[in-house]
């Protein structure tokens, strides 16, 4: 089974809710592992505090030209939507940070001109974590897209026990990217405008993709009613809301897991687990 | 013309808050809300559309199913496993496109034999100029699991870039993305100054340092403001350290104050809501940026 922590909007706790989840089923007795597909700034690592024990670098495949087979024709720059290839006077240029790697260049290429070569866009690292199986990916400082990162840590889902998919904040790209072909999404918010309006396209998102979902509002009493409203009118589940505790927060500033600051937690996480696959059970039937 | 872009690195540190703030407090700039995928400064705003306009970023292939021959060329060639094969029977079958997983390379629309995919434009969003009470705002709408946010990225900032020359305005305040990605690339490349907004927490700091670390590749300047910098007071210390040590100033420490949160329930920036600490520190903020923003590049700090 895959679970996807996700929100709209960024800072809401989507790590501390996918980490003490994780955490929680591991602790009794599930076999758990842990994704985290927020590449541009993870932070699972800091509350897990794993032992990594392999790194392996991803790359996107990236065109290079040989000039002496080109005769600049131009057919490279044509197929390309990305303005990673142009074609200028004959000459062909190439600007790798925008490529893709559809190979689309490299195939209509009638002089067989262009190869691809593999481009380091990130790392990704795994190992243990109490009994939590740890991945995640490290994007490049300075790279623009995330995705194919994304897709290479998804691609360490295992094949059985829970997986806690961490997801960046947002609704584009990288967002389907680490969301899609999951079981179910929790939607993590709070109970503020900013919250709300992200949440609802955090929705919007889920529901573009088909997919079952839960909200958890986070500090619960600093806002007021309007999510829970919200989820009522829309029909969503609403999992779980925790308060707002200034324990917590010390403990999330210090990089200490909740479930250990504050065991009850534990207890709330297990809660949430059992809805979610009562959900999931529901929506297949 | 200055461009200031407010940053996170990490989401939820109060980057659009502050920027609201910034908005209230100066009255010769334009704003910019360069966070399109969610995008927040228009529920403090409350902008009256004046100007709208769809945005297309790319191409979407489509199948003429009629025309398919089910050669699977497409299938094949798609490295986005974003072709779906409809139907089962050999011969029989015909191709679609998810254009959920589908990047828009157009690989399959050149590989067909039987040319059967049309590649037309698609829309992926909105943008708008509007009025605020606080003055001209650019700001778009990125359509529900789009791609190309850079590319509107881009094109709100030169949008709000039109607009600050036409009213003779000095300063452009941007409201970026979280991340250190591709949107977070376009709000910030060419700006004349990067503020960082964090927390004082382990995430905070990681993630600060490596959107700083963004910014000097980039070579932008960089400040930073620690928001809610009692919470961990230590953890401020370090980030004070690590800011200095990477080359970026901290121009403001912002305590907690729950009246941040009852702002925003109000639909009001900080300083509209509150004369207290928190608008004043961010007062002075503002008027420390306009100094960096106004400074010779080679005498920063």
């Amino acid at each position: 089974m895959v679970i996807a922590v996700a929100s709209g909007k960024g800072g809401t706790g989507k790590t501390t809710v996918a980490t003490n989840l994780a955490v929680t089923l591991a602790r009794r007795g599930r076999t758990t592992c842990y994704l985290d597909c927020d590449v541009e700034e993870p932070n699972g690592h800091i509350f897990l505090k794993p032992e990594i024990t392999g790194s392996t670098s991803v790359g996107v495949p990236v065109p290079e030209v040989d000039m002496d087979r080109c005769t600049g024709c131009g057919k490279c720059g044509d197929i390309c939507q990305y303005s990673a290839i142009v074609c200028i006077n004959k000459k062909v240029l190439t600007f790798p940070e925008l490529c893709h790697g559809c190979g689309g260049c490299s195939l209509v290429c009638p002089e067989e001109a262009i190869s691809e070569v593999p481009r380091e866009v990130g790392i990704i690292e795994e190992g243990m974590s109490d009994g939590v199986r740890f991945v995640h990916g490290r994007l490049r400082v300075g790279e623009a897209m995330s995705p194919p990162l994304i897709r290479e840590v998804k691609k360490r889902v295992p094949g059985e026990g829970v997986a806690i998919v961490d997801v960046p904040p947002g609704t584009s790209c990288p967002v389907i990217e680490a969301v899609k072909g999951v079981d179910f999404v929790i939607l993590v918010t709070e109970p503020t405008p900013f919250g709300l309006n992200d949440l609802e396209l955090a929705v919007g998102m889920v529901r573009e993709l088909g997919l079952p979902m839960g909200v958890l509002i986070n500090r619960s009493d600093v806002g007021d009613a309007r999510v829970n409203k919200y989820c009522e009118r829309e029909g969503i589940e609403l999992l779980l809301e925790i308060p707002d505790d200034r324990k917590v927060a010390e403990a999330y500033s210090k990089g200490e897991m909740a479930v250990d600051a504050m065991p009850e937690w534990e207890r709330w996480f297990e809660c949430v687990f059992i809805r979610l696959v009562e959900t999931i059970d529901s929506h297949s039937a | 013309m200055k461009e200031l872009v407010v940053i996170s690195g990490k989401g939820g540190t109060g980057k659009t808050s502050i920027v609201a703030s910034f908005a209230a407090m100066e009255e010769r700039k334009v704003l910019a809300d360069c966070d399109v995928d969610a995008a927040d400064l228009h529920l403090v705003l409350e902008p009256t559309v004046r100007h709208e306009e769809e945005f297309y970023g790319g191409n979407q292939p489509v199948v003429r199913t009629e025309d398919c021959v089910g050669c699977g060329e497409c299938l094949e060639r798609c490295r986005f496993d974003a072709v779906r094969m409809d139907g089962d029977r050999a011969g029989e079958a015909t191709f679609s496109i998810d254009p959920i997983a589908c990047e828009g390379c157009g690989v399959c629309v050149h590989v067909c034999p039987v040319d059967a995919i049309d590649f037309p434009r698609k829309k992926s969003g909105d943008w708008f100029i509007s009025d605020t009470r606080h003055g001209t705002m650019v700001h778009a709408k990125l359509g529900v699991a789009e791609e190309n946010s850079g590319k509107l990225v881009t094109l709100v900032r030169n949008q709000a870039k039109q607009v600050a020359k036409k009213q003779d305005a000095p300063f452009i305040i941007v409201d970026g993305a979280p991340g250190i990605g591709c949107p977070v690339i376009a709000s910030i490349t060419g700006a004349d100054l990067v503020l960082v907004v964090t927390e004082p927490t382990m995430s905070g700091m990681h993630d600060l340092e490596r959107v700083i670390e963004l910014a000097r590749h980039f070579d932008i300047k960089a400040s930073v403001c620690i928001n809610k910098c009692d919470l961990n007071e230590d953890m401020a210390e370090a980030i004070e350290r690590s800011s200095a040590e990477l080359g970026a100033e901290v121009i403001g420490k912002v305590a907690y104050d729950a009246a941040v949160t009852k702002a925003q329930l109000q639909k009001k920036s900080i300083v509209e809501y509150s004369d207290g600490k928190v608008a004043q520190e961010i007062n002075r903020m503002w008027e420390r940026i306009k100094e960096l923003l106004c400074a010779p590049a080679a005498t920063s700090g």
